[in-house]
């Protein structure tokens, strides 16, 4: 297999110098004059494409619809009139419908907001001239990652400058109720998609025939996040399935001749939502979608946010990619318009695809300097950043020497260049003034601000008052997380294991990446390799020495593995923790409703004696992957009662899990519950 | 029987012989070839000479004295380019033959990058030592010829039989390479003698070959190089006579050697035809198309050669296998005929057919249209199934193989043809809007009462007005369906100047067809890419035969090999690769070219492993020493 993992390599970035300032380039010309420039990409050689109106036509005359209509009308009893009335509603609820005239306000609008935000949106050309090639043979499928709302259409702005196509986006249905602004999204090709399908058959069908057509007809290039959603920690997020299969079913089933995926990394040196991410992952509802909301929003646009990196991958084909994994010939014998559950083959290959584009994703990502120095600020205690502060000199030594170990791993950085690194630390620190200060030599964790109140703040509160800034600096670590994951769970299974026969430290890395899968991305079936990649990177930062046998700690290696295993530490204790919560619950079962609070209120308690050093375990996203772990592991089970969903432990099993991840006892290569999310 | 010769009989077969000429491009002149012979049914005598045999017949024992031995045809018939730098067709015997085609050269120079100036030369006669020496099995040999029967071991004859007309084969012989071919030809002139030969090869345990025109295209004459017995190719061209005509039931009896233009000519001549018109219907023979389930372009009215058979007689190792009756239709367990119809040589050999005859038709039309774009053409094509009004023939060429048919255009002699040319391209292209690089055409043929073809005619033409489809003329047509003839003669001509090509067929459902095409030459471009080909190749293609439920389509596929260091294995890998996409793109092994060996390798996945089982065991059966050991289809 390893030869079809196809054109993915890490020749897949471009060096930083190719990457151009498209504001830098902007800045001269008039915003009105920009929006009005002429428009004109190079047409699709598939064929003449059709009107928006057309299009929702040939959607709802489809044999499949038409098919599924049928079907839905015999089930609910309900007349195919109604039905299909209900799938025109449906259909009109989700259409986009893309006018150039709205591109160009958008335009016109980012442009404004765009140079007040950014000091600069750096875009590589050479992907971005790939793309317009790219974009004349095949349907292209543009993948983003998803880490703030900017994600949206900065894209569509990119392509709009570049004359190149303009996509269709989904975009998650509560877009579509904001005043106004639903409008002018749907009107500059958004498409939008409601969270909880379920089961809804005649929903489910109206989309997927809505996504086939436009990749069949080459409608227009299709924007979609491969994640599902923005991810709150700011790391990579397990990929979602459905629309991945949507998009690849023209291929398997021969109606397109390729399909093009386009996978976008989009870096932000500061994300606007910082906060609000943060204190989401503390339980603080997230505020519905809303015009108003967004207007009041409007102050964190008096902020700086540094510079955007927006890299667009190569193209990858997707009958390359698919090249042995996938049987089309297994689409032969039923007619091509009828629904069709895809088999296990099917389902693996598309599983395999999206983990690879949200892998290439990260490689494309760049690494700021702050990122780097947010892993270095979460490895020091943390009442030392709150009260005694950290010496300025010892975190720019930390940070360089970090700066090279991420060279090492084969990060890409976005380190300032012609800049003196003392200049960069201090930029940096300023630009990030929410979360960190500077005040005689020495930096600060940012705190919320004291409440006004009489009686003096409890010691929980104290607690939550520090979380926010811990989650944020970890949200930033997480930005770099995946060029130092690899190594890092050989570091621990290194230490785990306390063995140095390979195969022992082997078997005990994949069990990492089992319970971890829902942490960090592994792309399916390539443990092998990724074991392998991880060797080699500590051979070479010398930190290891492999054999065909044998992985030993090298004398100067110490400092890079116990870095590594730092890095890590925050997820192992928030884990154990949890494990432990699962085992102390009383009648085995509970809903998540009841856990969160539960894990919270242990965690808040034990940091506060000192027994947890990490404000992590506050998060509910740890919080929910430990679940979703455990669950595809077989440790816990979730049973569907009249009222709600509820989790049942086998609390013998996770304890085995505590075990196996303390090396209390040797981990066993876990035979985990393949996924069903497709 | 056939041998009332009233003069209207006569007529009509003359009239019959001067359509049949025209879309074999013979010219309808030659009155020796329009005499209507009577027939030689009753001759029933085993052992007449030869020579008395095949008067007026095409093929004689020795081939090579008409017919090429490295390329497609008849000798004096090819493509060059004239000393002015011009195409022209050489001979006689079609329409084109003598004139001068000026767009050939711009068109093989566009397409393919092709230079006059860079000429392959082929080995120009066959050199005997390059052959090997036969393997004799003496005993057979003695014992054959006590028979009688003739046969020969010249290198010549072995050569000849060694091989179909699959690139890889051609291109071998022009480079002078001979492989393992058989170690001896015999001519049986009769189903007995077939019998007794059969008898022998049992008995001494020799491979056979049967043989009939030679026009393989699946490498199923090729003998296996691991064959290790004496392999002696069974010659059944001089098995070619019509035995008698069933007027009342309209049938004929005929021995399976008689080639498609001998067997159409002769029952022309008693006023009768059979209506199988495959493309290689001058030279294939009755015997080959049951053996590879052979199509004929007007099946829409007389049918596939399945549908045309009433009754074979097969010799086996085991003995003669025939049904008892001529019943139009047997319930009595699987129809046996369908294990002899596509065994492709590998149980026995066909002698003798019944084949349902049809009177004449009176009136013979050709036509086309020209549409925007080929998804219209073949949603027409699609409709025209629905409809279950397909005209004899309709073939719909997409705007490759147009253009191709444009290049073909012999020189017109009158200032008026071209201008009127001009106005209808104008008319097309400006005024109808088309745009040349999308538009398409698609040939049709009528035939029937002259009543009933206007009428027909007018159906289709109003449905293709459905699809944006405009009348295009006769002409166009009838030019469409020459190309099907010259094309294996073009080949040659491409050779010449470093083009090597093919076409290859599938059948598919109506809904894949569109996506089938695409896939299918995107795939060859990109594999031509990929395999390191210089210049883009020509991959085209065209949908030849409509069903109720789908269609045939047929794929052209060339491509200049300058710079190639090994251009058959590129052009197999392509090829390959090509049959890959039509399987994943739910198209089938084959419509009508067979499997041989070429497609073997995908046999079991095409017909699952206990349909493999069956053939398997039939052929355990049938022919348990493996005499007919060409090792084809399973």
């Amino acid at each position: 297999m390893a030869n079809t993992d196809g054109g993915w390599d890490k020749a897949n970035l471009q060096n930083e110098a190719e990457f151009m300032d498209i504001l830098e380039d902007q800045r001269h010309c008039s915003d009105l004059r920009f929006a009005f420039r002429t428009f004109s990409p190079p047409p699709y050689k598939g064929g003449p494409t059709c009107s928006t109106p057309e299009l929702n036509r040939a959607v709802l005359d489809s044999q499949y619809l038409r098919y599924v209509i049928q079907e839905v009308a015999v089930e609910t009893g309900s007349s195919l009139e109604e039905v299909r009335d209900e799938a025109d509603k449906t259909l009109q609820e989700m259409s986009q419908n893309l006018q150039l005239r709205f591109i160009r306000l958008m335009a016109f609008t980012f442009r404004k907001v765009f140079k007040r935000l950014f000091s600069a949106i750096y875009v590589n050309m050479e992907g971005l001239n790939a793309l317009q090639q790219a974009a004349q043979e095949f349907p292209v499928i543009l993948m983003p990652n998803h880490r703030s709302y900017i994600d949206f259409l900065v894209v569509s702005y990119i392509l709009f400058t570049y004359d190149i196509p303009l996509p269709v986006i989904a975009a998650g249905i509560p877009l579509a109720g904001m005043k106004m602004v639903g409008e002018i999204l749907r009107r500059s090709g958004a498409f939008f998609i409601r969270r909880a399908i379920g089961s809804d058959k005649l929903y489910w069908a109206v989309l997927s025939e809505y996504v086939r057509t436009i990749v069949k007809s080459g409608f227009a290039p299709l924007e979609f996040f491969v994640e599902g959603l923005r991810s709150r920690t700011l790391k990579s997020l397990p990929p979602k399935l459905g629309m991945m299969h949507m998009v690849l079913e023209p291929f398997f089933k021969g109606e397109v001749y390729d399909v093009t995926l386009l996978p976008i990394s989009i870096s932000y040196d500061r994300v606007l939502e910082e906060s609000l991410l943060a204190h989401e992952l503390l339980g603080v509802p997230k505020p519905r979608e809303s015009t108003t909301g967004l207007l009041k929003a409007s102050k964190v646009l008096q902020e700086s946010y540094g510079r955007m990196h927006v890299n667009f991958g190569r193209p990858l084909s997707v009958r390359k990619l698919c090249e042995g994994k996938i049987n089309r010939c297994q689409y032969n014998l039923l007619p091509r318009d009828l629904p069709q559950k895809p088999n296990a083959e099917a389902q693996a290959c598309t599983s395999w695809l999206a983990h690879l584009i949200v892998r290439i994703q990260e490689e494309g990502s760049l690494t700021s300097p702050w990122s780097l120095m947010a892993c270095v600020l979460l490895q020091v205690p943390a009442t030392a950043l709150t009260e005694q502060g950290l010496l300025f000199d010892q975190l720019t030594e930390k940070t360089l020497w970090l700066r090279k170990l991420a060279l090492d791993c084969g990060a890409h950085l976005s380190w300032p260049e012609k800049v003196s690194d003392s200049e960069v630390m201090s930029s940096t620190i300023l630009l990030h003034h929410s979360i960190v200060y500077r005040k005689a030599g020495c930096v600060y964790l940012v705190r919320a601000d004291e409440p006004e109140r009489k009686h003096p703040i409890s010691p929980e509160e104290d607690v939550m008052r520090t979380a926010a800034a811990f989650l944020m600096l970890a949200s930033y670590r997480n930005q770099c997380l995946h060029v130092f994951v690899r190594p890092a769970l050989l570091a621990l299974a290194i230490s785990i294991t306390k063995s140095t026969q390979r195969d022992e430290i082997f078997t005990c890395f994949c069990f990492l990446q089992e319970v971890f899968s829902y942490e960090f991305i592994f792309i399916p079936g390539r443990s092998t390799q990724d074991f392998e990649e991880a060797c080699s990177l500590l051979e070479k930062c010398k930190a290891a020495h492999v054999s065909q046998w044998e992985v030993t700690v090298s004398d100067t290696g110490l400092e890079v593995l116990s870095f590594l295993q730092e890095l890590l530490k925050p997820f192992i204790d928030s884990y154990q923790l949890m494990f432990r919560v699962l085992c102390e619950e009383r009648d085995g079962s509970f809903t998540e409703k009841e856990f969160l609070p539960a894990v919270r209120s242990v965690a808040t308690k034990l940091i506060i004696s000192g027994k947890l050093q990490t404000y992590e375990a506050l998060s509910s996203d740890v919080q929910k992957n430990v679940l979703s772990a455990m669950r595809r592991l077989g440790a816990v089970t979730k049973i569907k009662t009249s009222e709600s969903l509820e989790y049942k432990v086998n609390k013998s099993a996770v304890r085995r899990n505590a075990d196996m991840l303390a090396g209390r006892i040797p981990p066993q290569i876990v035979q985990a519950v393949p996924d069903a999310r497709l | 029987m056939a041998s009332n010769s009233s003069s209207s009989r006569h007529q009509t077969a003359r009239h019959r012989l001067s359509i049949i000429a025209g879309h074999l491009q013979r010219p309808a002149d030659s009155d020796a070839a329009l005499l209507a012979v009577d027939c030689k049914a009753q001759a029933n005598k085993p052992n007449v000479s030869a020579g008395d045999r095949s008067e007026g017949r095409t093929v004689p024992r020795k081939r090579q004295e008409i017919m090429k031995w490295n390329g497609w045809g008849y000798s004096d018939s090819r493509f060059l380019f004239n000393k002015k730098g011009q195409a022209e067709f050489t001979g006689k015997r079609y329409r084109l033959s003598g004139m001068i085609i000026p767009g050939l050269k711009d068109w093989m120079e566009s397409t393919f990058g092709a230079n006059l100036q860079h000429k392959t030369q082929a080995t120009p006669a066959l050199n005997s030592s390059a052959v090997q020496p036969p393997t004799l099995n003496e005993v057979f040999v003695e014992e054959l010829k006590s028979t009688g029967i003739p046969f020969s071991h010249e290198a010549e004859d072995r050569v000849f039989r060694g091989h179909g007309h699959c690139l890889h084969e051609i291109f071998a012989l022009r480079e002078g390479k001979i492989g393992r071919v058989p170690d001896m030809v015999v001519w049986p002139s009769c189903h007995n003698d077939v019998v007794k030969i059969v008898e022998l090869a049992c008995k001494h345990n020799v491979c056979l070959i049967p043989y009939g025109g030679g026009t393989s295209v699946s490498s199923a004459l090729e003998c296996p190089p691991e064959e290790t017995r004496s392999i002696v190719s069974l010659d059944t061209s001089q098995m070619n006579r019509i035995l008698w005509i069933d007027e009342k039931n309209l049938t004929a009896h005929v021995e399976s050697g008689i080639v498609g233009q001998d067997l159409e000519r002769l029952l022309n001549e008693s006023g009768y035809c059979t209506g199988h018109e495959p493309d290689s219907m001058e030279f294939s023979s009755l015997g080959g198309w049951v053996a590879t389930r052979a199509s004929g372009m007007k099946k829409n009215i007389y049918g596939n050669i399945e549908d045309l058979v009433v009754h074979i007689k097969m010799v086996t190792p085991r003995g003669v296998i025939e049904k008892s009756c001529q019943g139009p239709r047997m319930s009595t367990g699987p129809d046996i005929h369908h294990f002899i119809l596509g065994s492709e040589g590998t149980l026995g050999v066909v002698t003798e057919v019944t084949i349902k005859i049809r009177p004449i038709p009176e009136y013979q039309k050709y036509g086309s249209v020209v549409f925007p774009s080929f998804e219209q053409g073949v949603a027409c094509l699609r409709e025209v199934a629905r409809q279950r009004c397909a005209p004899a023939s309709i073939r719909l060429m997409d705007n490759e193989q147009f253009k191709f048919g444009h290049a073909l255009k012999p020189q017109v002699s009158s200032i008026f043809t071209s201008f009127l040319d001009g106005l209808k391209k104008f008319y097309i292209t400006k005024f109808k809007g088309f745009d040349p690089n999308r538009l398409c055409v698609a040939t049709l043929l009528f035939e029937g009462d002259r009543e009933k073809v206007l009428q027909h005619e007018k159906q289709v033409y109003d449905i293709a007005a459905k699809f944006g489809g405009l009348a295009a003329g006769e002409d166009n047509g009838q030019r469409g369906y020459m190309l099907t003839f010259v094309i294996a003669y073009l080949r040659d001509l491409g050779m010449d100047y470093y083009v090597i090509g093919e076409s290859f067929e599938t059948s598919v459902p109506w809904d894949r067809v569109l996506d089938i095409c695409r896939n299918v030459k995107a795939r060859i471009v990109q594999e031509c890419k990929d395999k390191g080909v210089q210049f883009p190749p020509l991959s085209t293609c065209r949908v030849t035969q409509t069903y109720d439920a789908g269609a045939c389509v047929y794929f052209y596929f060339a491509f200049n090999y300058r710079g190639l260091s090994d251009p058959v294995h590129v052009y197999e890998q392509v090829e390959h690769a090509a049959r890959e996409e039509i399987l994943a793109n739910g198209g089938s092994l084959s419509h009508h070219h067979g499997v041989g060996k070429l497609r073997k390798e995908w046999m079991r996945e095409t017909v699952s492993s206990v349909g493999m089982g069956m053939l398997k065991s039939v052929k355990d059966y049938v022919d348990p020493n493996n005499i007919f050991g060409n090792r084809n289809l399973l």
